[in-house]
C-alpha cells in the first residue's frame, strides 16, 4: 500500500490553520491605542469641538502614588481654550470600578493648560482617564486609554 | 507579527501545561520576573516624609514613643497599652479575630511593620496619618478607654523630661480638670465642655504630640527579607535562587498564579503586597457585631477628624495632603469596603479578615475561588477557575512570605 502523501498535506494544512487561529485569539490585544512608554497622547474629543493632549508632570507614573497631569485643551486649529471647566473620572472598564481618588484641576497656568492633581492608579492594567470639558464652544469629552 | 505575539500569550500556558506533566517548571517569563522584581522588599522605595509630623524622623520623639507605646498607665484602668494588641513579638498583633482592650471591639488588630507607608489607618482608612491613628485607641471607650486630659496630665507626672526635650516646655496643666475629652463619660464630656478653646487646644497640642511620637516609633517598624525576597532578588539579579532562595516546584508553581490567572497581584501589588485602597469582595459580617459600612463610614470620619493633615495640629501645608484633599468621598465602591492588607506574614497570623472572619488559608482562598455576593454593596471578585492543586500551591506561596 503505497502512502497517500494527500491525507499528510491536508492534516499539516488543518492543524496549521487551527494553530494559526489559536495564536491569533490568544494574540488580542487590550486596545493599544494610546499605549506608550512616555504617556504623552494628543486627541480629538469625541465629537470634535476640541484637541486635548495630556502628560503626566513627573517623568514616571507609578502605581499607588499620587500624580499631576497636565492637560492642553485648545480648538481643532490649535486655539487655547482658557476657560474650560473640566471634570476627570475614569476607572478600570475590565474591571468595572473607577479611579481609586478623585483628581481635580487645581491651576490653570494659561494658554488652554490645565493641572489636574490627584490622579492615581493602584493597580496594573487598562485604565481610562476622561475629561470632561466644559466651555463656551460646547461640552465634550475626551476618554484616553492607559496601559500600566 | 502575529505569530510572534501569539509565541509570547502561549509562554505562561505552555509554561503551566510542563508543570503539569510533571516537567521541572519552565523559567519566569520576562514579564513576570519584573512582575516578581516589583513584590521584592529590595524594590521598596526609602520611606517616605510624613510632613504632616515634623517630629517624625526624629530619634528621640522615636525613643519617647516607644516607652509611651508600652505604657499601660495611658488607659482606663492602667492595664490596657499599645501592646496590649498590637504584641511586640507577634508581628505587632494579637491572634485574635477581634483586638481586645477594656472590652472586645469590632476589628481584627492589624499588624505594623511598614504601617508608616499607608495614606490611610484602619480597616476603613478613617484616619490619615499613624500619628492621628494612634490617637484614636486611646480615647476609645472598649480599647484605651482614657481621657485626653488625663493623657497630658499622665505624660507631664511621667515623661515630662523626655516630651520636652522633643517637643518643649510642657503647658501649665494646673487647670486643666484630671478627667475631660470630647468621648469620654458624661462627667467627662461636660468637663471638656467647660473648658475654654485655649485650654482644649492646650490639651489638644500634648494629646496631638503624644501621637507623634508614638508615630516617630512606629516608623521604625519594618519588613524584614524572607525566602520569597532571597528568591526574588536572584531572579532580578539574573542568577539561579540556591540555598534558601529556593522555591519548591510547588512553591514556584503558587507564585506563578498569585501573579497571574488565580488575579492576586491586582490588589495584594507591590513589596508590601497591598495597594493600600479599599475593597468590597463580600466578607460576610461576623456575627453578633453592629452594621458596619466600611470605607463608607471611614470616609466622613477622616474628613471631620480635627488631627487630620489639613487640621490644626499638622505640620503639612495644604499640598502636601493630597490623599486627604484627592480621596473618593463618595459612591457605591465605598459601601463595605475595607483595606486591602499586607501578605507578609500572613501564614503566621490567622484568622483573617477585618473581623476575622475567616480562620485559615484554605478557608480564604476558598472566599475567592466563589466569590459570594456581598451582604450589602457590591462585591470587586469574580469566581476564581483554578484547581485543588492550585489552591494548595497559592497557600505554599503565600508561606514563603514568612521566616
Amino acid at each position: 500500500m503505497g502512502f497517500n502523501w494527500r491525507y499528510l498535506v491536508a492534516i499539516i494544512g488543518i492543524v496549521a490553520v487551527a494553530l494559526m487561529a489559536f495564536m491569533k485569539m490568544h494574540a488580542e490585544q487590550p486596545p493599544a491605542g494610546d499605549t506608550s512608554a512616555s504617556f504623552t497622547f494628543s486627541k480629538p474629543s469625541k465629537q470634535g469641538i476640541y484637541l486635548v493632549a495630556i502628560e503626566p508632570e513627573s517623568s514616571s507614573v507609578g502605581i499607588g502614588e499620587l500624580h499631576t497631569w497636565i492637560v492642553t485643551v485648545t480648538t481643532p486649529d490649535g486655539k487655547p481654550v482658557t476657560d474650560a471647566s473640566i471634570a476627570v473620572s475614569g476607572g478600570m472598564p475590565e474591571h468595572g470600578h473607577g479611579l481609586p481618588t478623585s483628581p481635580q484641576v487645581t491651576k490653570q497656568p494659561g494658554e488652554g493648560r490645565y493641572h489636574v492633581e490627584g490622579v492615581k492608579f493602584n493597580m496594573g492594567g487598562l485604565w481610562e482617564l476622561k475629561f470632561a470639558i466644559s466651555a463656551p464652544a460646547g461640552d465634550d469629552e475626551a476618554v484616553f486609554n492607559l496601559k500600566l | 507579527m502575529i505569530f510572534r505575539r501569539g509565541g509570547i500569550a502561549l509562554l505562561p500556558a505552555a509554561a503551566v501545561l510542563l508543570g503539569l506533566l510533571g516537567c521541572k517548571p519552565a523559567p519566569l517569563t520576562e514579564a513576570e520576573r519584573k512582575t516578581v522584581a516589583s513584590l521584592a522588599l529590595s524594590s521598596l522605595p526609602p520611606l517616605p516624609a510624613d510632613p504632616s509630623n515634623r517630629y517624625a524622623d526624629d530619634p528621640a520623639a522615636a525613643a519617647l514613643g516607644a516607652a509611651l507605646f508600652f505604657d499601660q498607665r495611658l488607659s482606663r484602668n492602667g492595664d490596657v497599652a499599645c501592646g496590649t494588641c498590637h504584641i511586640a513579638g507577634r508581628h505587632f498583633q494579637d491572634d485574635r479575630p477581634l483586638g481586645v482592650g477594656i472590652s472586645t471591639t469590632s476589628r481584627r488588630t492589624m499588624p505594623l511593620a511598614d504601617a508608616a507607608r499607608s495614606p490611610f489607618f484602619f480597616w476603613d482608612g478613617r484616619r490619615d496619618s499613624l500619628w492621628a491613628q494612634a490617637l484614636t485607641p486611646l480615647e476609645d471607650a472598649r480599647e484605651h478607654g482614657g481621657n485626653r486630659a488625663a493623657y497630658a496630665h499622665s505624660v507631664k507626672a511621667n515623661w515630662a523630661e523626655d516630651y520636652e526635650r522633643v517637643f518643649g516646655p510642657l503647658p501649665d496643666l494646673s487647670t486643666v480638670p484630671a478627667n475631660a475629652g470630647p468621648f469620654g463619660n458624661e462627667a467627662e464630656k461636660a468637663a471638656w465642655a467647660g473648658m475654654d478653646m485655649a485650654q482644649q487646644n492646650t490639651v489638644n497640642r500634648v494629646f496631638a504630640n503624644i501621637g507623634k511620637a508614638i508615630a516617630a516609633y512606629e516608623r521604625t517598624l519594618v519588613h524584614e527579607k524572607t525566602r520569597f525576597d532571597r528568591f526574588a532578588d536572584a531572579v532580578t539579579a539574573g542568577r539561579d535562587p540556591d540555598g534558601d532562595a529556593t522555591l519548591s516546584d510547588e512553591e514556584f508553581y503558587g507564585l506563578r498564579l498569585f501573579v497571574g490567572k488565580a488575579n492576586c497581584i491586582e490588589c495584594h501589588n507591590g513589596p508590601r503586597f497591598t495597594d493600600d485602597h479599599f475593597h468590597n469582595t463580600g466578607i460576610a459580617p461576623a456575627k453578633s457585631l453592629p452594621e458596619d459600612l466600611g470605607r463608607e463610614a471611614g470616609v466622613p470620619q477622616v474628613l471631620s477628624d480635627p488631627f487630620n493633615c489639613l487640621g490644626p495640629y499638622s505640620d503639612a501645608a495644604p499640598e502636601a495632603c493630597g490623599e486627604l484633599r484627592f480621596m473618593n468621598t463618595s459612591g457605591p465602591e465605598l459601601r463595605r469596603a475595607y483595606k486591602t492588607p499586607s501578605l507578609r506574614g500572613v501564614a503566621d497570623r490567622p484568622p483573617y479578615m477585618h473581623a476575622g472572619q475567616i480562620s485559615t488559608l484554605e478557608a480564604v482562598i476558598d472566599h475567592y475561588v466563589r466569590a459570594p455576593a456581598s451582604p450589602d454593596g457590591n462585591t470587586e471578585i469574580v469566581p476564581l477557575r483554578i484547581s485543588e492543586r492550585e489552591r494548595a500551591a497559592l497557600v505554599a506561596f503565600l508561606k514563603t512570605l514568612s521566616n
